[in-house]
């Protein structure tokens, strides 16, 4: 088996969107349903949706474990679950963010600034012997930032596991960069 | 109904939401945290069988619920008593058996911080049950038991729990019963499909018709479904013939010229064989569980499959279905047959499938279920037993199992005629099952003569609820096949070891059953010899006030066939070794 990159955007991850009730425990009967049936998760994202009474969580999953298919059968199961949603990464919307800490003396810190200014990055913190800096983008990009972080030292790194929502369609894209209207894609 | 603003204690309320439940019966035993449930029960119309162990009462839910379709309901305390729980959750979990366990739990404020007697059990039982909840205030406690109930008995049936805090038993709410309505509000996400899918009904009903060598692949989903009815219908109508599953046992009469019995790891070489040559298998309520498909590339190699179940989880999860249909086992088959009627009666005809039956009755002829005469002066052969305990019993009689060789031997050599007449554990084989089960069911259905058949192994692990049975007067009868061993153990020992027999002999000696019968309050027979158990078996069947164990002392050599060795392909059924001479004829 080839070394994955549980970052990237590969051929062997699926994204499920899952819409559960917000109630005690359910983040643990989702994990624990994962790890019983031994299927992997790469990263995982929680937060209330947009009905506070729910939940959306955000998992990308290992399909060389086992089927998507399988796996949302599974998770519907589950009492609190109230929607799922697979997300094909080529029809979907993905982002994360990322926060590093690395070693930076004066000399290396312009070439850092730059990297920071071609990713569009930001530099959240300045210490005599290293900088903070964070990025916000699709996953591939932080994969690509990361690579080039690593020829200086990253003291810390951390990502937040990527977050996904299905693209619009054409007719509503059209509809949100009307200006008239509220909305913005990215 | 009470008015809107009655006001009880959380465990006033526990109990009186039971009650609107209907049940009848609670298995359990008390303990600090759900002492506060116990006062109520006192006034209450609901019957309390006090167990001597809580995976006892675990299991007589279970029993109870096998043989009445009602959720068994088992209720003890924190801790260890949860945690005594947990075998029989999974089983009924691995059985799809609706229950409902109720435990107590140390109070709110203690959650947490180890207290005494306190265990995550929510956590624990977490992969074994449907669904759990740990209620956190009085007033949720009359939705709590609504969703059990619905979510124990509805889609797939499976056990439920219910955490009970002992503040939210002791602290006030105000009584509210939540409606239908507010039921299925509160569970947004639960939505059990109940009618097929109408193209996949309309296909399977032509492939049906289409299929040469079609066989009916009948799991315990159809019990659950009560659809025994509508498949004695669609066999009938197309002269299919039907294999039941050991959780499937009695839901299609054994002595019906259709019925090839049970396939498997020891089914009939006629059912096995049958599904492996197969061209269609039409699975209603089964798992396509490895001990059914043995090696699963080589199963069926032939078939199409049509797929019924009523969990989606199911569809593929083992076997890819041709034809899948999410629905009530019963419904589903109903809608089938209706198809099948629409297609004829629009000039499509049946396959001609007389061929493909006379292969399937010559394997009946050929490969009956057979065992050798027991020798002079050895121990009795427990098929013979068996099949005496049959002669002298009515298809009404439920008979419950432990697991083993005699589980094996029971659902082999006894004749189910009628559906819920058989209880045991299948998907877990959980050891000592088979005596609370049938305490269980005894007390769900107190006019069926209730036999457990059991080895000494099981009946070494729960023989203690005898005790039960005899204090709550819940009769029941035991045939306990005490061949000295861990029998099924032994027997794959002897066959995949070398005969080298490890930690397999339990004792010819001790115990000694007709005593530790007698001082459980039940009477106690010891069989020896072929002559004494027609006797002893009239014997039991003539006391009917209190339990009864006889102990047929059978022959601990003895071994189960046919036999698909473990990850075997089931074209490579051990047959019994006087049949040997015929396997050619497998083909
Ligand atoms: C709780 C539990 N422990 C262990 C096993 C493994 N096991 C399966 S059958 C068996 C032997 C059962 O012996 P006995 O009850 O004497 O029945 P027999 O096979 O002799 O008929 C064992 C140990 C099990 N199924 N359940």
């Amino acid at each position: 088996m080839t070394a994955f990159n549980p970052h990237g955007t590969s051929l062997n991850h699926g994204i499920l969107s899952v819409l559960v009730q917000n109630r005690p425990g359910v983040l643990a009967r989702v994990a624990s349903l994962f790890a019983r049936r031994g299927y992997n998760i790469f990263s995982l994202a929680v937060a209330p949706a947009e009905d506070e009474t729910q939940s959306r969580i955000t998992i990308v999953v290992d399909l060389e474990s086992a089927p998507l298919e399988q796996m949302v059968k599974q998770l519907f199961k589950l009492v609190d679950v109230v929607k799922i949603s697979e997300l094909d990464p080529r029809r979907s919307i993905e982002r994360e963010l990322l926060l590093a800490t690395v070693r930076a003396d004066t000399g290396q810190r312009s070439e850092i600034v730059e990297l920071v200014k071609i990713f569009e990055a930001k530099i959240l913190a300045v210490g005599s012997d290293a900088v903070t800096v964070s990025l916000e983008g699709h996953p591939d990009k932080l994969d690509d930032f990361e690579e080039l972080l690593d020829s200086y030292a990253i003291v810390e790194l951390q990502r937040t596991g990527r977050v996904a929502l299905p693209k619009l369609d054409r007719a509503a894209r059209l509809r949100a960069v009307n200006p008239n209207q509220k909305g913005k894609v990215s | 109904m009470s008015t809107a603003s009655t006001r009880m204690t959380g465990a006033q309320a526990l109990i009186k939401a039971l009650e609107m439940e209907q049940v009848d019966t609670i298995f359990g035993l008390p303990g600090g945290c759900i002492l506060p449930a116990y006062d109520p029960l006192l006034e209450s119309s609901i019957r309390h069988v006090l167990v001597r162990h809580e995976q006892g009462a675990g299991h007589m839910a279970e029993g109870y619920a096998h043989v009445t379709g009602r959720p068994g309901v088992a209720m003890v305390t924190s801790g260890p008593a949860a945690t005594n729980l947990v075998t029989p959750l999974m089983d009924a979990y691995m059985d799809s058996i609706p229950m409902v366990g109720i435990t107590g739990q140390v109070g709110t404020s203690a959650i947490g911080s180890d207290a005494f007697q306190e265990c995550d059990t929510v956590g624990i039982t977490r992969s074994c049950t449907k669904h759990n909840e740990l209620v956190m205030t009085p007033d949720d406690i009359p939705l709590a038991v609504r969703q059990a109930f619905h979510l124990a008995t509805t889609g797939r049936p499976g056990p439920v729990l219910l955490d009970l805090p002992k503040d939210v038993l002791q602290n006030e709410m105000t009584w509210h019963w939540p409606t239908d309505d507010e039921v299925a509000g509160s569970l947004p996400g639960y939505r059990p499909t109940m009618k097929g899918h109408p193209r996949m009904i309309k296909e399977a009903a032509r492939m049906i018709l289409a299929a040469e060598r079609p066989v009916l692949y009948v799991g315990g989903g159809m019990l659950k479904a009560r659809a025994a009815e509508i498949l004695r219908e669609l066999a009938e109508m197309t002269g299919i013939n039907v294999v039941t599953t050991l959780m499937a046992r009695g839901v299609f009469p054994d002595d019906h010229e259709l019925c090839l019995g049970m396939p498997g790891m020891h089914g009939t070489i006629a059912a096995t064989t049958a599904m492996q040559r197969a061209d269609l298998l039409i699975a209603l309520g089964a798992r396509f569980d490895d001990r059914i498909t043995g090696r699963l590339d080589a199963f069926a190699p032939d078939a199409k499959i049509i797929h019924v179940d009523i969990d989606p989880a199911e569809q593929g999860k083992v076997r890819r279905p041709d034809v899948p249909i999410v629905g009530d086992c019963r419904l589903v088959t109903e809608e089938i047959v209706q198809a099948i009627r629409d297609l004829t009666a629009s000039g499509i005809e049946q396959a001609d499938i007389t061929a493909w039956k006379s292969r399937v009755s010559g394997w009946q002829e050929i490969f009956p279920l057979t065992y050798d005469e027991a020798s002079p002066g050895a121990g009795l052969k427990p098929q013979y037993c068996l099949e005496e305990l049959r002669a002298a019993s009515t298809d009404e009689t439920i008979l419950v199992s432990g697991v083993g060789q005699h589980q094996m031997w029971a659902s082999l050599h006894w004749k189910f005629n009628q559906p819920y007449s058989w209880v045991n554990s299948g998907g877990l084989g959980t050891m000592g099952f088979s005596i609370p089960a049938a305490i269980g069911a005894k007390a769900g259905r107190p006019d069926a003569t209730v036999w457990a058949v059991d080895g000494d192994g099981c009946f070494q692990m729960t023989a203690q609820e005898l005790v039960t049975a005899t204090v709550e007067r819940i009769p029941v009868k035991v045939a306990l096949l005490n061949n000295s061993y861990l029998g099924m153990v032994r027997q794959w020992q002897e066959m995949f070891y070398d005969e080298r027999y490890s930690e397999v002999y339990l004792s010819t000696e001790t115990p000694d059953y007709v005593k530790w019968a007698e001082s459980m309050g039940c009477v106690g027979i010891r069989v020896e010899s072929p002559e004494e158990v027609g006797p002893a078996i009239e014997k039991a069947n003539s006391i009917n006030d209190r339990s009864v164990v006889v102990e047929f002392r059978t022959d601990s050599e003895e071994k189960v066939f046919p036999m698909v060795p473990a990850g075997v392909s089931n074209d490579e059924v051990l047959v019994h070794p006087s049949q040997e001479q015929f396997r050619a004829q497998l083909g």
